[in-house]
């Protein structure tokens, strides 16, 4: 009984938008320390557990940018349910490597890559009503929803990441420079 | 006239002639800056050397030293407007560093790291702006220029050939290439000029050469760049 109560541990969403999983492979470069994390957080929406639709987090981290209507409804949903909404990487800060295609026109690219290409035979734009639609450019989340913190890279490192949460977790102005701070 | 103004509360001296970054640079303290060059006289476009004096905001590169004067620099307020003054640079252009191979050597990066900046915070423009791969050895990468005009200084004052101007007004504002065809192999730019050694980001790039230094060792990937800037007296 003389125990002290511990402190309920904070709960963090994570997802990839537009974006490649690389920044959550990068996540998982803090290594052993993830055990440390987790003593003090808790995973809910996320690649880590599978789990589909986010409920109220303390933290979301959003991987990628916006391209596609999914994408939308997905970052809509983290901002609802996070207290605090963090865009990790190029693609989630600035468009990224999706955004290249921002300057071209939306159907010549479909038509490049799904008729014209070399070797399609009978090709065709894909249009199964289970695909999300394209939006005719891709937007950095801070286009779309609020977000209260960003952590450039692509990716940023494990090192960087840690540096993040750990700062954010205790109460702390989450803060990376020189040399954390990268953009490639 | 010589004298000493005080730079962030430290007196600085100054000899006649010399303007504030110039002479505060001599006396050890950086102030960042991007279209200011040692070798060429002042052209005051990027405003990323701007400092308050007496409550005015002056391009230091620019103005002249006087006896007496108070100058703040390194202050959250006037890194902030420097930081504004990165971020709208960054939207304006297609600055997608991954995919640079100028990412570690560039001023411009080197900057927003210095200033940590997380975002560019403004909605991008991403505009169209083709490369110009003709000329056999250099390659032009115009989504990523910021109108310092080096290489037209360099090109014009020093290499004596003109190859660059800027042309446009404003948001149209761009760099084209002195020839009747706009393409770099028709004009005589050649590697060795100073024009094709002076870009502080990455428009003006040497083919066959790009990752020769791999990211991780480069300029300022040991250093932030007042560190760098001071020592390589750039």
């Amino acid at each position: 009984m003389t125990d002290k109560p511990q402190a309920a541990r904070l709960r963090v969403a994570t997802t990839s938008l537009a974006g490649c999983f690389g920044c959550h492979m990068s996540f998982l470069d803090i290594d052993e320390r993830l055990f440390d994390l987790v003593q003090v957080v808790e995973f809910d929406r996320s690649p880590l557990t599978d789990i589909k639709h986010c409920g109220p987090c303390d933290i979301g981290l959003i991987e990628g940018g916006v391209c596609n209507a999914e994408n939308v409804h997905v970052l809509r949903e983290f901002r609802r349910n996070c207290k605090t909404l963090v865009a990790v990487g190029a693609c989630a800060i600035n468009g990224g490597l999706p955004a290249q295609r921002n300057h071209l026109d939306l159907g010549d690219c479909l038509q490049q890559v799904y008729v014209q290409r070399d070797g399609v035979e009978d090709g065709g734009v894909p249009d199964d009503p289970e695909l999300p639609l394209l939006l005719d450019r891709v937007h950095p989340i801070h286009e779309v929803v609020r977000v209260d913190y960003f952590i450039p890279g692509c990716p940023p490192s494990g090192e960087a990441m840690w540096k993040f949460l750990t700062d954010l977790i205790a109460g702390r102005t989450p803060r990376l420079s020189h040399p954390l701070l990268r953009f490639d | 006239m010589s004298g000493q103004f005080l730079f962030d509360g430290r007196p600085v001296p100054f000899e006649e002639g010399q303007t504030i970054l110039q002479a505060a640079r001599a006396a050890g303290h950086y102030i960042p800056h991007l279209c200011w060059h040692p070798d060429f006289a002042p052209h005051g476009s990027c405003k990323l050397c701007i400092v308050k004096v007496a409550g005015r905001h002056v391009s230091s590169c620019a103005m002249p030293a006087k006896d007496g004067m108070e100058v703040e620099s390194n202050t959250p307020e006037i890194n902030g407007e420097r930081r504004a003054l990165l971020q709208m640079l960054f939207v304006e252009g297609n600055h997608f560093c991954p995919s640079c191979e100028k990412s570690g050597n560039c001023q411009l990066q080197a900057l927003a790291y210095e200033l940590e900046m997380s975002s560019a915070r403004f909605a991008h423009f991403y505009p169209d702006r083709p490369v110009d791969a003709s000329h056999p050895d250099v390659l032009l990468d115009f989504n990523r220029c910021i109108f310092c005009e080096l290489c037209v200084r360099a090109s014009r004052d020093v290499d004596g050939k003109g190859v660059f101007a800027l042309t446009g007004r404003g948001i149209r504002k761009h760099l084209v290439v002195n020839a009747e065809s706009g393409r770099l192999a028709d004009t005589d730019f050649s590697v060795d000029d100073l024009a094709a050694n002076i870009c502080p980001v990455g428009v003006i790039l040497k083919k066959r050469v790009g990752f020769a230094v791999p990211i991780g060792e480069r300029k300022y990937d040991g250093q932030p760049i007042s560190k760098v800037a001071m020592e390589r007296g750039e």
